[in-house]
């Protein structure tokens, strides 16, 4: 991705093109990435997904009414009503006017689309309102042009334009002379004092199709002479496929046919470490169930391919990296090794989590159709472009033969970031000459996942006269560390003596990303290791924090990527709607702070216990996310964000024996429920600086905040994930 | 394979179907009624939840050759056009965030407050406890509960 000084500065020309409608009316479209070229890479590497652009449409009928095409991919995250909010916000028009639609994938007119990183708002900040406002412009200027007077003695509320004699035109009386009209340039934007879309309460734009049931998402679709196929996969990774028997297969009813495949999907091997690359076996049936059932009779023969591992050895490499001297340096300030030898005391703790697989209530599924003609597939997918390009070098076809139209997902939490998916579909549809629909039961999604690596961090402070004056994170990971920004997050920039090392090991493991990659369990980490600082220190967390956090005030190192100032706002009002410290007797707090995804976040958890163990009443969140562009959407994120968070440290338990997953379905893999859930309460920092992302950032702090609460309510501090483990294993000590 | 008649939101329908074949299937690929959603095919998500003669059902679990003349009730058959208080009361709460499970627990809530019209926020938790969520919308689906019981 190019890097420019300047953030999210643009050449309008570049981006927007108006081109009039077949039956009437506007199409206004801008390309937003060539419109903002960001100087910071996103957390999840988008870089990487090998994505050209994306856009956006505004269509405006000559009946005056307006759809907004949503340019980003709907996981959940709730872009596909906040987006189209800030274009309407600028266009001038009445939200209830406003019609919203998924960008449909058009290869020629319609570029790609991307949702990771909690990124989408952020970047579509500018370019979106600019698009708003340029269409407006247009239209006035139509107008004016109309009138016969000057567009500046004109006004415009909600989709009517106004000159001073007030004579009025709506935007469907003047859009087709609008759309002929050249492109204006420095249009004005609003200020945000004159927002009424923006900071409204807006609901889901699917909502009414979401309560009724209608078809919306991947496993929803469907098309004529569509079959099903269901994929039997090695059972172990290391393991690879023999031979079969698909007598049993075949005879169950409503099985078509049975195919070994994955030589097309070979083809890309070295470019898609996120799957393996090995021969598998479909069973297509005219039925979901008949292609199920018929996997389940097929008769195969593994061999071991390379060595089988089991959780017990990657705790063993993780500890021979956080133990051995083979580390990358990723940030270092000052000198830690002067700091530790100077230190009235030094300070160290490991902290251990597991793999996690992914878990969309939405399993893993696509449609493929690979005809002489043209590719087409459908589904849910967060890198459209990414599987296009895959596919077409799979089948050795041009871009433009692949056609992917993207529904709505059942969740994607950085799992739909890989489309092994989808290979699969098209590969098998192609063999088959059929339209296919690949469905993945919850044993195959949670045995063929993308899963988030077993990490292990070790964090080691120096402290001297009352200060910290070293500190020293190394994480050991598998298979990739974390990305560039992190080592610049906090405590960069706040400690003297700083250093950041990372070592990793090369599993057999498919992994990738996963909600809020590595800050989902490094937030963890530290914030539970800067509340033992503060214990030693004989202060109280989040005061250590605010002291600590003023030496990062006015810095001029640009790599620091956080805002001293904006933590401390954040964190002084989770204490302030927390009561910090003013709690009844049984009730015990936790706090944990943490920037990530470009939004600062402070959380206090109030705990209680019961029989020994730890119930989460209550998580106070505040928030500083910039403007809020959809506070009812933005608080869902938030909310769900902390449970989610709260959900998986407290139960996310996976484990690998020779190779296979020790749970593949909810029946031995916990997933947080209702009764398990706090309650909680999000505030915004108020500001009007430009609106940052959502989707991960009230995850990271929540199991500190929890642990941390358990330590002030046991006096047993937590180092590993998930809880419950520990929690179980020590009850007696608890109840104490 | 053989036929089975069933009373689907109403309406009589026959379809053709092996008979081991979960309702959850017939449903969504033999007669295009896809809002009953797919999650662990074990009865453990409740994803898949109907109604069979309005008690709550998990119809991945639930094979058509079991379900002799009980009336079964989809979301897509929950109302006429979403005014269920249930409904209602998930659009004013704005429950969903990815919005896949929600069927299921519309499902869920709505024969539960049929048994028991006045629930407390205990009784509300424990209801909704089998339905997973995970995007975690679970304080607006305890809240949505709330409305649809006080508007019921």
């Amino acid at each position: 991705m190019e890097s420019q000084n300047n953030s999210l500065n643009f050449s309008r020309r570049n981006f927007l093109k108006t081109s009039v409608l077949a039956g009437g009316g506007m199409l206004i479209g801008f390309n937003l990435l060539n419109a903002c070229k960001p100087n910071v890479v996103p957390p999840v590497d988008i870089s990487k997904l090998n994505f050209n652009d994306f856009n956006a449409f505004i269509k405006i009928s000559e009946e005056g009414y307006v759809t907004i095409f949503s340019p980003n991919p709907e996981i959940g995250q709730g872009v596909k009503t906040s987006m189209p909010m800030i274009i309407a916000e600028e266009l001038d028009v009445a939200w209830d006017k406003v019609n919203v639609a998924q960008g449909a994938l058009d290869t020629k007119n319609y570029q790609r689309q991307v949702a990771g990183g909690s990124q989408s708002i952020r970047f579509g900040w500018d370019a979106l309102r600019q698009t708003g406002a340029t269409a407006k412009q247009m239209l006035v200027n139509a107008a004016a042009a109309k009138w016969g007077v000057a567009a500046s003695t004109c006004t415009v509320s909600e989709g009517i334009i106004t000159n001073s004699n007030g004579d009025t035109l709506g935007y469907g009386d003047v859009v087709k002379e609008a759309a002929a009209l050249e492109v204006p340039e420095n249009v004005k934007l609003k200020e945000s004092k004159d927002y009424k879309i923006i900071g409204q309460d807006i609901k889901n734009v699917d909502i009414d199709k979401i309560r009724t049931g209608k078809p919306l998402f991947g496993l929803d679709y469907k098309s004529e002479g569509m079959v099903y196929a269901s994929v039997l996969r090695p059972p172990a990774f290391g393991k690879k496929l023999v031979s079969f028997d698909d007598s049993k297969a075949r005879a169950v009813n409503g099985v078509i046919d049975v195919i070994r495949f994955g030589d097309k999907i070979k083809l890309l091997d070295g470019k898609i470490g996120f799957t393996r690359v090995t021969d598998k076996i479909a069973v297509i049936g005219n039925s979901t169930w008949a292609a199920m059932k018929g996997k389940k009779a097929l008769l195969a023969e593994w061999a071991d391919e390379a060595k089988l591992e089991s959780t017990e050895d990657h705790d063993k490499e993780l500890f021979k990296i956080l133990d051995g001297n083979k580390f990358d340096t990723r940030r270092e300030d000052g000198n830690i090794t002067k700091a530790f030898a100077q230190a009235d005391k030094v300070i160290e703790k490991t902290y251990e989590s597991p793999f996690l697989p992914h878990n969309c209530m939405e399993p893993m599924n696509f449609y493929a159709n690979v005809t002489a003609e043209k590719i087409h597939l459908v589904g849910p997918v967060q890198t459209p472009a990414w599987l296009s390009s895959l596919v077409s070098g799979m089948f050795e076809r041009k871009p433009e033969e692949v056609h992917v139209e993207m529904t709505r997902m059942g969740g994607g939490f950085g799992r739909r970031l890989y489309s092994d998916f989808a290979l699969e579909a098209a590969e098998i549809s192609d063999a088959a000459k059929k339209p296919v629909k690949v469905v993945f039961s919850r044993e195959d999604d949670m045995a063929a996942g993308t899963y988030r690596p077993a990490i292990k961090y070790r964090i080691k402070a120096s402290l001297k006269d009352g200060k910290i004056t070293g500190y020293h994170l190394k994480e050991a990971a598998i298979n990739s560390n974390m990305y560039g920004l992190i080592p610049n997050f906090f405590p960069a920039g706040c400690i003297p003596n700083y250093k950041v090392s990372t070592g990793n090991y090369q599993s057999k493991m498919t992994t990738g990303a996963w909600r809020a990659p590595y800050t989902n369990f490094l937030a963890f980490a530290e914030q539970s290791f800067f509340s033992e600082l503060a214990e030693e220190l004989g202060k109280d967390h989040p005061t250590l924090l605010l002291e600590l956090l003023q030496n990062v005030k006015g810095t001029t190192d640009e790599n620091i990527q956080y805002s001293g100032e904006r933590m401390e706002n954040t964190i002084k009002l989770a204490l302030e709607k927390s009561n910090w410290g003013k709690v009844p007797e049984g009730t015990y707090q936790g706090f944990a702070a943490y920037y990530s995804h470009n939004t600062h976040v402070a959380e206090v958890a109030d705990i209680e216990m019961k029989d020994g163990m730890p119930v989460v009443k209550n998580v106070t969140v505040a928030v500083d996310c910039g403007i809020v562009v959809n506070p009812l959407g933005a608080k869902n994120q938030v909310e769900g964000g902390v449970l989610d968070g709260i959900g998986h440290a407290m139960y996310g338990d996976f484990n690998f024996k020779d190779g296979a997953p020790q749970a593949v379905n909810f029946d031995k893999y916990r997933l947080i429920r209702m009764q398990e859930t706090p309650q909680v309460n999000t505030y915004f920092v108020e500001n009007d600086l430009s609106p940052t992302g959502l989707g991960e950032p009230g995850l990271p702090p929540a199991g500190g905040a929890v642990a941390n609460a358990i330590k002030v309510a046991t006096g047993k501090r937590l180092l590993k994930q998930p809880f419950i483990n520990q929690l179980d294993a020590s009850k007696s000590k608890i109840l104490g | 394979m053989p036929d089975y008649t069933l009373k689907i939101n109403g309406k009589t329908t026959t379809v053709t179907a092996e008979a081991d074949t979960p309702l959850l299937w017939v449903l969504r690929d033999e007669l295009d009624m896809v809002g009953t959603k797919f999650g662990c095919g074990i009865a453990q998500c409740g994803a898949c939840t109907v109604h069979l003669d309005n008690i709550a059902v998990r119809s991945c679990s639930l094979p058509i050759s079991t379900i002799s003349g009980e009336s079964i009730t989809t979301i897509e058959g929950l109302s006429e056009n979403g005014t269920h208080p249930v409904q209602e009361a998930w659009k004013e709460i704005d429950v969903p965030q990815c919005g896949y499970c929600q069927a299921g627990q519309m499902m869920t809530a709505s024969a539960f407050l049929k048994e028991n019209p006045n629930p407390t926020k205990e009784e509300i938790r424990e209801a909704m406890h089998g339905n997973i969520c995970r995007c975690a919308s679970y304080n607006r689906i305890e809240k949505a509960v709330e409305v649809a019981a006080k508007n019921s």
